[in-house]
């Protein structure tokens, strides 16, 4: 039966960053928004208050702080939805708790860090990458999370639905960093038609409630989730729990639980790890970069290409699991590396860890609330 | 509490899950119950048991059930049988 | 009387360990019975009722019943709850908190619960003290109190729930106390069934700790304590000093969850939605 698909009509609209999160959210079927305003964040939670209540199931409520809308997705996520919040710094570091819960109980959600200067109340409306090493170790514990960016208005919206599809297959909390400067730019993007995206959701038991063990070794390491109500009356607790749900202190048993939940993200490196190339197959110089400092350093290449340098850049989509084989590659064959970005060197420290004596590792930092400049990157690649 | 009369009442208390904190004891307005030796509370004069349910309410631990007195017939073990509901947990 | 064990044990995870984790004379289990029987007069099933809990000895409570539960993190119960149900109106969701709980970390999430008025069930286990951690000052200690934190007596007021609530906005507000099982049974049911937002302090002594430090000899003198040391509502006279019980307040405002599907209703019938 061969069915004929209708040529859609493009879908072409003039966005900032914040924008095309939402709209990449509710694309990824995201029903529950549970948020604070903060600058520059709150534009995501505006549309959300617009969207949601109008939409078939969709919720939108405006908590009394970040510690609550964490606590109120991670309940909705329960309870079977798609759920997100938005913030940025100051309100980043009060979610660092309920990040933790959520990789405990392994609840999938997406929590978009708009990054603004800091620390503390910092550079409200001035971009900065500061928050990177915070979204990968913020949460007191040893954990595994993943760690998104986003460098153009388009990607904005198609690394929310990347979002959210990871934290659903791998259920796990999944931060996504974006910068002011990207969240506040306004530029032509397209809108995909939802059956044109590939939408992940969580796999949901099969098996009666007698037999289900909701915190079990599983296929890929994770589990099925029944929502709340579902008739799979389970024990969700913060605590180290025993693959029934409960709380247990028993060695093996905590230690299989910790382990699994490192690899159920840690297997799947190659699937989580998204990265760009641009011009890299013959690059001796390298950029490595992700969020608007990798616009600038795109033109920087191009630049330096023009003026007969080889260089090449590598965008870092996924930051954590960090792309230790695509940098090493670079590593391997470069004359140096630069690694420009809006802090006092967060993924260059990583960077120089996966170099670990390969080549030399450079970096160009920023933290007075000013974007990283082509020339300046230009001028370092030179 | 329909019954208020004596003696019509099996008291039985499951020591595993006693604590001995003796709510029950200080509580019963018959006395009917008492510690005994091991800490646990006891029913040492259930033919005095008014039927109130003071203890059965109070007890922290779920430890006690008043049930009607048939004679001959054993307190019965604990748990006190599969849940009746028949839904396994 | 016969079945009242018997039903509570129906409704226990019978595979966790028994008995529970609470100290001996510990009032905790008796408001754990409350809440069961309440649960089953209103023949509520076992799959609706959710049960999220704190941390602290309350927060231990949720392990044992068989029903939806979760054990969050230490004050934050209500911000789950409030997620829960506004994702699935459906559930019943019970929350129960400790003082420390409800009233110190949690405080903020708990009188802007009231101000939604959000249709959840709040348990406010006042024991007087921080349990679990070894018995330090908690916001419910009464001023003068010995604590481990407060060894010369506590100068600091302590909350009073039931106003603090009220005042806040809750639809119903009750309180009881370990020692009235059969009252509290009547309030928790009133408060479940309740629409909106709905608080019940059971005052629920803590021998090992509490009762330790301010010279109670054992759980019996705690408990007799209670017995006198409390009046009901309704037969209170002024200027008693005794603990008023009853129910405080109770208004018939509908629930956030019920406004808000009221508005997606509006925004549908307008045809605004996109």
């Amino acid at each position: 039966m061969a069915t004929i698909r209708k040529k859609r009509k493009k879908v072409e609209v003039f966005a900032q960053g914040n924008e095309a999160i939402a709209e990449g959210a509710l694309l990824a079927g995201c029903s529950f928004f549970g948020g604070y305003p903060i600058t520059p964040s709150t534009e995501i939670m505006e549309i959300m208050s617009q969207r949601l209540p109008g939409s078939e199931d969709g919720v939108f409520i405006q908590m009394e702080d970040e510690i609550a809308s964490m606590g109120a997705i991670i309940g909705a996520s329960l309870a079977g939805r798609k759920a997100m919040t938005a913030t940025s710094g100051p309100g980043f570091s009060l979610m660092q708790e309920h990040i933790g819960y959520a990789c405990m109980v392994e609840a999938p959600l997406v929590v978009v860090n708009v990054m603004r200067g800091g620390p503390s109340t910092g550079l409200p409306t001035s971009p900065a990458q500061g928050d990177v090493q915070m979204a990968r170790w913020g949460t007191h514990g040893d954990h595994s999370i993943i760690v998104l960016s986003a460098s153009t208005v388009q990607e904005c919206l198609e690394m929310t639905v990347v979002a959210f599809n990871m934290a659903e297959k791998y259920r796990t909390p999944v931060v996504l960093l974006v910068d002011e400067v990207t969240a506040h730019t306004r530029e032509k993007i397209t809108i995909p038609h939802a059956e044109d995206l590939e939408i992940l959701s969580r796999v949901v038991p099969s098996v009666p409630p007698e037999w289900f063990k909701p915190y079990a070794e599983a296929t890929r390491a994770v589990p099925a989730m029944a929502p709340i109500g579902s008739g799979y009356r389970t024990h969700v607790t913060g605590l180290t729990h025993d693959t029934m749900g409960f709380p247990t202190s028993r060695p093996d048993e905590v230690n299989d639980a910790m382990k699994r939940l490192f690899r159920k993200i840690d297997q799947f490196y190659g699937d989580i790890m998204m990265v760009d190339e641009f011009m890299c197959e013959d690059a001796e110089v390298a950029v490595v970069a992700y969020g608007s400092v990798a616009r600038s350093a795109h033109y920087a290449v191009e630049q330096a290409r023009e003026r007969g340098v080889k260089a090449g850049l590598l965008t870092l989509k996924t930051l954590y699991p960090f792309a230790r084989p695509a940098v090493e590659k670079l590593c391997r064959k470069c004359r140096h590396v630069l690694v420009p970005e809006m802090n006092m060197g967060q993924i260059s420290r990583e960077v120089k860890r996966v170099n670990n004596g390969l080549t030399r590792v450079r970096t160009l930092n920023r933290v007075d609330g000013q974007i990283i400049t082509p020339s300046e990157i230009l001028k370092a690649i030179l | 509490m329909a019954n208020k009369k004596k003696g019509q009442t099996q008291v039985c208390v499951y020591p595993d899950w006693c604590k001995g904190c003796g709510i029950c004891v200080a509580f019963c307005p018959s006395k009917v119950l008492e510690l005994s030796a091991l800490g646990k509370a006891e029913p040492v004069r259930e033919e005095d048991c008014i039927n109130c349910g003071f203890c059965e309410l109070h007890c922290p631990d779920f430890a006690i059930s008043i049930r009607p007195r048939e004679i001959g017939a054993a307190c019965p073990t604990f748990p006190s049988g599969p849940p009746s509901n028949g839904e396994a947990c | 009387m016969a079945d009242v064990t018997q039903l509570i044990h129906d409704y226990l995870r019978h595979n966790k360990k028994f008995p529970h984790v609470f100290c001996p004379g510990c009032g905790h289990g008796i408001v754990l019975g409350s809440l069961i029987r309440s649960v089953h007069a209103l023949q509520l099933p076992k799959d609706d009722v959710v049960i999220v809990a704190g941390i602290g000895c309350s927060g231990r409570m949720a392990v044992y019943v068989d029903f939806n539960t979760v054990h969050t993190t230490h004050g934050r119960a209500l911000t789950f709850a409030t997620g829960i149900k506004m994702a699935n109106p459906r559930l019943k969701v019970i929350c129960v908190m400790g003082d420390g709980d409800a009233l110190s970390i949690g405080g903020n999430h708990l009188i802007h619960a009231a101000r939604r008025n959000i249709g959840i069930t709040a348990l406010v286990l006042n024991n007087m003290i921080y349990g679990m951690t070894g018995g330090q000052c908690s916001p419910a200690t009464p001023q003068g109190n010995n604590t481990m934190t407060t060894p010369n007596g506590s100068l600091e007021q302590p909350f009073d729930t039931v106003e603090l609530v009220s005042a806040a906005g809750a639809n119903y507000v009750a309180r009881g106390t370990s020692f009235h099982a059969q009252q509290l049974d009547r309030l928790i049911t009133d408060a479940i069934q309740h629409p909106g937002f709905s608080v019940v302090e059971a005052l629920s002594p803590c021998p090992t700790q509490y009762g330790r430090k301010n010279k109670f000899k054992g759980a019996v003198p705690m408990y007799e304590w209670l017995k006198k040391n409390t009046v009901k509502l309704e037969n209170r006279k002024e200027n008693d000093p005794r603990i008023p019980v009853g129910v405080f307040r109770n208004l018939d405002r509908p629930g956030l969850e019920e406004r808000y599907a009221d508005l997606k209703a509006q925004i549908r019938a307008k045809g605004q939605g996109r």
